[in-house]
């Protein structure tokens, strides 16, 4: 190590180069993504487990959901992580103006996504498919409504979960646009974004499973 | 990760690509394939991870032990998925001594 060493943002005294800090960083949220993949993936599971002890129920119940509004949410969600990449992509060149506008399209994008996302809950509200006492589900044999609450349970707790990591991303995508706008990142020094990103394409992959799982693959079932 | 920097046209591909993914999980969700609907709905979403996972999160550009740690994740889930099936698919299939 050099004597005259002076601590930057891009390399603190602990790593030898700026390029190991950084690599530290990448892993760093890349560990946390998995330990999110576990527990996605425990909510994935029960679905699964569930919807092979009921599928009759669980296919009735699926097919309610509107799969235009949830393949539109998918495309809001996709242009969101188009979006945050070319934030990136303006921070790794160093273009402060471009990475901000990027930001705040990503934002807005993520503001959509949400506010489309409350649309079709408080649709669920009106229908009385929220589970707990006023659930009912139409044209659905009484024995059978527990295990429809079932599926509006799973299907609260999963989008719920997911819309939750979205606020905070939201969060997160704010305090970057003020962090940017007081000129914080650099072509030298972008892990903040860089990591955001991976955090926000993440949340995008969840939707992407389940999406279809959802809303899609009891569709083609006669009603 | 050293500095690889994609252009905006690999980025645009790749975004329209995951769109038409998207549509094309959507038109076919009506077609009755019987029990390959899951099958075919799951490969799009799968194609559409890694489009995500490789470009937008830059994994083709990431250390071997960025990737080491992903193929370990992988490997966890799947101990995770299969364990828990393959228990809940054979209950019943043998009798409970004593019941």
């Amino acid at each position: 190590m050099a004597e005259a060493h002076v601590e930057t943002l891009a390399l603190r005294e602990q790593f030898d180069t700026a390029e190991q800090q950084k690599d530290a960083s990448t892993l760093g949220m890349w560990l946390f993504l998995i330990t999110e993949v576990m527990f996605f993936g425990g909510m994935f599971l029960a679905y699964t487990v569930y919807r092979h002890l009921y599928p009759m129920v669980f296919a009735v119940a699926s097919s309610s959901l509107d799969a235009v509004v949830g393949a539109a949410n998918t495309a809001v969600l996709l242009c969101s992580s188009f979006t945050m990449v070319l934030a990136v992509r303006a921070s790794q060149l160093g273009q402060r103006k471009a990475l901000i506008v990027f930001l705040i399209l990503t934002l807005i994008l993520g503001f959509a996504f949400l506010g489309v996302k409350a649309y079709e809950w408080n649709l669920k509200f009106e229908e009385h498919h929220v589970p707990g006492a006023t659930f009912h589900f139409e044209g659905m044999a009484p024995d059978l409504q527990r295990h429809a609450q079932l599926f509006f349970s799973l299907y609260f707790a999963m989008t719920g979960l997911h819309a939750l990591h979205m606020v905070i991303g939201v969060g997160i995508l704010s305090f970057l646009i003020f962090q940017a706008s007081k000129g914080r990142f650099s072509a030298e020094y972008m892990t903040p974004v860089d990591v955001a990103g991976l955090y926000w394409h993440f949340v995008d992959i969840i939707w992407i499973f389940l999406f279809p799982l959802l809303y899609l693959i009891d569709r083609h079932l006669p009603k | 990760m050293s500095e690889h920097i994609d252009s905006i046209k690999t980025y645009t591909v790749v975004w329209l690509v995951l769109l038409a993914l998207t549509a094309a999980t959507t038109a076919v969700a009506y077609v009755d394939l019987g029990p390959f609907s899951v099958v075919v709905a799951l490969v799009i979403a799968v194609c559409k991870m890694l489009l995500v996972a490789l470009f937008f999160m830059h994994v083709r550009h990431s250390t071997k032990l960025t990737r080491l740690v992903l193929l370990g994740a992988l490997m966890w889930l799947g101990i995770l998925i299969l364990l828990t099936l393959t228990d809940f698919s054979t209950r019943g299939v043998l009798g409970v001594p004593g019941r």
